[in-house]
């Protein structure tokens, strides 16, 4: 039987959802028809992706009047976080990603 | 800002009577939420505070605006350990219960924040508060590192 963790990494192992992850994270709650634009997929094609992520928790709606917007849900994620990142190794996760991301960035500007 | 700003929802192995005692008793809340010790009559319109662990230190307050245990929990909520933000002004934060599965739904909108500077301070801070709250209410120890800032400050010692 598929569980709840089987559920959201299926759901992750696509990257056109992570896309619409990625663009919930960097604007938080948005309509479908928002959500379209710019993008290559059809209307039909995003509504699957968003039911897919809405199934395993990932995304999660909220009537707003006459909107449905959609939000990226966190909690699912944290989880797995949690799972398998102790309470000693956290900062040195945060530190290895702090140095990777400046570094990175660096990189970038040269 | 006009729409809700954070939506989470977490499906929690527990009965809703439980997570309304998590949410309500101070007791509990410091053992999941940043060591916060949460105090309230829970009537509407009494008073709401949080006091860092035992003592009688202020970090948040706010006021009951909706209390149907063991459905929903709704209070006005700011920060009141910085007078910055404490002068912004409140923000909205509502819990809604539900029966689902044979789990619990539990889901947390924080809504009305003034600014986006109080959103950044809130973005990092719930995610670790909701599933410290799940830990806890499935087996009974919440997540070590957020069992208080004081032990947070610990890890960064070296040498251990």
């Amino acid at each position: 039987m598929e569980n709840e963790t089987d559920r959201v990494f299926k759901a992750l192992a696509d990257s056109s959802r992570r896309k619409l992850l990625d663009r919930l994270h960097a604007d938080n709650g948005q309509t479908l028809g928002r959500l379209c634009e710019g993008l290559k997929m059809t209307r039909q094609a995003v509504s699957k992706h968003l039911a897919v992520l809405e199934a395993a928790n990932l995304v999660t709606t909220l009537k707003v009047g006459r909107e449905k917007l959609h939000y990226l849900n966190p909690a699912p994620i944290g989880e797995i976080y949690d799972r398998w990142i102790g309470k000693y190794e956290r900062q040195r996760v945060e530190a290895m990603n702090d140095l990777k991301k400046s570094l990175e960035d660096e990189n970038e500007q040269a | 800002m006009s729409k809700p700003e954070f939506v989470y929802v977490t499906y929690i192995a527990t009965t809703p009577e439980k997570i309304w005692a998590a949410l309500t008793q101070g007791n509990f809340t410091k053992k999941y939420w940043y060591g916060r010790r949460i105090e309230s009559e829970w009537t509407v319109g009494a008073p709401v505070r949080f006091f860092d662990r035992d003592t009688q230190d202020l970090t948040d307050s706010g006021v009951v605006l909706e209390c149907d245990p063991p459905r929903r929990l709704v209070y006005s909520f700011r920060p009141e350990f910085s007078p910055e933000l404490r002068e912004q002004g409140h923000s909205r934060v509502s819990f809604t219960i539900e029966p689902h599965e044979g789990l619990v739904k539990l889901t947390l909108i924080h809504d009305q924040l003034p600014s986006e500077e109080m959103a950044a301070q809130f973005r990092e801070g719930w995610a670790p508060i909701l599933s410290s709250l799940k830990t806890f209410l499935e087996t009974g120890k919440p997540l070590p590192q957020l069992r208080s800032f004081e032990e947070k400050g610990r890890v960064t010692q070296p040498g251990e």
